[in-house]
């Protein structure tokens, strides 16, 4: 297996420099693409079985997709190399729960989860921002340049869950993405209010949706088919942390996770916050996008019967994300002698609402303690939480955590309502402990 | 029943035993990547020149090999997967990787579960909303396929904890 990680962990360091080792590969030092005097690309086609076409268009850095099939690890630069690819076209990787322990998600353990494909060329001294729709007098056109500097900038820890994070633990089995628990982040954006652009633009009383459209192409490569086009209600976007950002940790956005303009709506299932953003879309109506429709990102309206069909018209938008919770230290499978206090922590969130108590049983839930809990950053960031555990004797425990939130509503200790698409699966978070 | 016990070792002997195993497993590496380094000398020396210039060999060497394992990997079968995609090798896996992986990952199905009717719902939505085709006569093909290599598995309401890798949790 060791030998595998080897030409992740090259590239994850420094993957321009891992062309150069590699395959003895220089790029266009400005566009980072192509191969400089065809220097590796013989050696890279050779390996793939096959001539690289459109070799002028490769990115620097990037291991070949044919490369991949057998190999572990993140194969993006600038991610971790032990974040879990589940597909690869279009790519969605997820983060351990035990990587997601810093109190701010870096840049490299933020998840990805892409609809289509990333867009290729990035022109950031062109790019510009379009407000439109219904409940917009006049069009407005603001570049990149003049938004980042015409308007107040904000900073938040804004936490984004994947919709449908933890799905694979539902029965019978929803189709997707299979994601455990990682498709979870708490990064710190920086961008301006949604608000102020809305106002900028002089936005109409009777505005009902904000929808996005971003840069991104449609799998099948048909330049005119939306990949994915949702938003959020008019009273979410004029919310203090409605953020319209260009900037993560202090830093570009990672272009997976939408350099160089995306939405950032806390609290919300992820795909609201639309990437590779290009024009706003202000709507008079609830907007009608591609994946606005049922049943993407919908629960049933009323609670169902696992594996019952549910008609489209019967199926209810997702908006706030329910209270959750993660385990991020130990890593679960830690064996630890009986005399050791053990020192947990993790994150606690809770969609719109804050988390209000914290608690951790390590006998299946029979009996509970409590834990310390911080209060968040600022709104709609997830909050620390620790507890010292001591087990009463040898053996297998698991440590399972629950959080409630301001309403006083808990986790579930087993999986919640089912629903088709598989999505709000927050039932507790479980790590194995094993006291020797 | 018989069990074949482990003789009882001295730590010398312990030792000396691991020695001789690391050793062997030290030579199927280097014999492997003898190999390896010679086919490539044949085929591209200017490559191999740059490559041992380089301070960091170990890790080219590590990123050959796993150059050399994908090249063959389309025509790789292990315990009945196909290594390229990871799909499972049987009746109607050639009509699968060609419809579906044309437009996507195959790990969307390797990672999926449904019933033939489950399938079945999937292909119309990708008909419906995704630009997929008309399948035509493969589509019973396929859904036979994906009925029979990726049924669901009844889990209850919560499975138990699977893949858990223990360590020694050091202070």
């Amino acid at each position: 297996m060791k030998k595998k990680i080897g030409i992740h962990q090259l590239y994850s360091e420094d993957p321009v420099k891992a062309d150069e080792l590699v395959w003895g590969r220089q790029s266009d030092p400005d566009s980072r693409r192509g191969f400089l005097k065809k220097s590796g690309l013989a050696a890279m086609g050779m390996v793939l079985g096959g001539t690289v076409v459109f070799a002028e268009n490769m990115p620097a850095g990037l291991i070949p997709a044919g490369l991949l099939d057998l190999a572990q690890g993140s194969p993006i630069p600038g991610k971790h190399p032990d974040l879990i690819v589940l597909n690869d076209k279009p790519w969605n990787i997820e983060t351990p729960a035990h990587l997601l322990d810093d109190e701010v998600t870096p840049a490299d353990k933020l998840f990805v989860r892409n609809n289509g494909l990333a867009p290729e060329k990035i022109d950031v001294a062109a790019w510009t921002l379009t407000l439109d729709g219904e409940s917009i007098p006049e069009p407005v056109v603001i570049t990149l340049a003049d938004l980042k500097s015409k308007f107040k900038h904000y900073t938040y820890r804004l936490t984004l869950e994947c919709g449908g994070n933890s799905r694979a633990e539902f029965n019978p089995p929803a189709k997707g993405n299979q994601w455990a628990n990682g498709a979870v982040g708490c990064s710190e954006w920086t961008g301006v209010r949604l608000r102020d652009l809305l106002e900028y633009a002089k936005v109409k009383k009777d505005a009902v949706y904000v929808g996005y459209y971003g840069k991104d192409k449609h799998l099948n490569n048909d330049p005119n088919k939306v990949v994915i086009s949702r938003g959020v209600p008019i009273a979410k976007a004029m919310e203090d942390e409605s953020l319209i950002a260009f900037a993560m940790n202090g830093k570009d956005i990672p272009l997976m996770n939408g350099h160089p303009l995306r939405m950032i709506i806390g609290g919300w299932p992820a795909s609201v916050s639309g990437k590779w953003l290009t024009r706003l879309s202000v709507r008079n109506i609830v907007h009608d996008g591609p994946k606005m429709e049922s049943p993407s990102y919908r629960v049933p309206c009323k609670p169902v019967a696992p594996g019952e069909t549910v008609k489209d018209e019967d199926m209810c938008i997702i908006e706030s994300m329910p209270v959750k919770s993660l385990i991020t230290y130990p890593k679960s499978g830690a064996m630890i002698t009986s005399d050791k206090v053990l020192k947990l922590r993790g994150h606690a969130w809770a969609g719109d609402k804050e988390v209000v108590d914290m608690h951790v049983s390590i006998d299946f839930g029979a009996t509970w303690q409590k834990c310390v809990l911080k209060a968040p950053h600022n709104r709609l960031a997830w909050q620390r939480w620790t507890a010292d555990v001591k087990f009463p004797q040898k053996g297998y425990y698991e440590v399972w955590a629950k959080a409630t939130d301001s309403e006083g509503i808990s986790q579930p200790m087993v999986v919640p309502g089912w629903n088709p698409k598989g999505y709000l699966n927050n039932a507790t978070h479980r790590i194995a402990i094993k006291v020797q | 029943m018989s069990e074949i016990e482990k003789p009882d070792l001295t730590p010398e002997q312990e030792q000396i035993l691991a020695q001789v195993v690391r050793r062997t497993n030290i030579l199927v590496y280097a014999t492997g990547f003898i190999v390896v380094v010679a086919l490539l000398n044949i085929m591209a020396p200017q490559t191999m020149e740059r490559l041992f210039q380089a301070d960091t060999s170990s890790a080219n060497a590590d990123s050959l090999m796993v150059a050399m394992e994908s090249t063959i990997s389309d025509t790789l079968v292990v315990d009945g997967i196909h290594m390229a995609t990871g799909l499972i090798v049987d009746d109607g896996f050639e009509q699968v990787k060609a419809s579906c992986t044309a437009c996507h990952s195959s790990k969307l199905i390797t990672q999926n579960k449904a019933d033939r009717d489950g399938w079945k719902k999937m292909i119309r939505w990708m008909q419906e909303t995704q630009n997929l085709w008309d399948l035509g006569p493969n589509e019973d093909i396929i859904l036979d396929y994906l009925a029979k290599n990726y049924a669901p598995v009844a889990t209850g309401r919560r499975m138990n904890l699977t893949n858990i890798e223990w360590y020694t949790l050091e202070d």
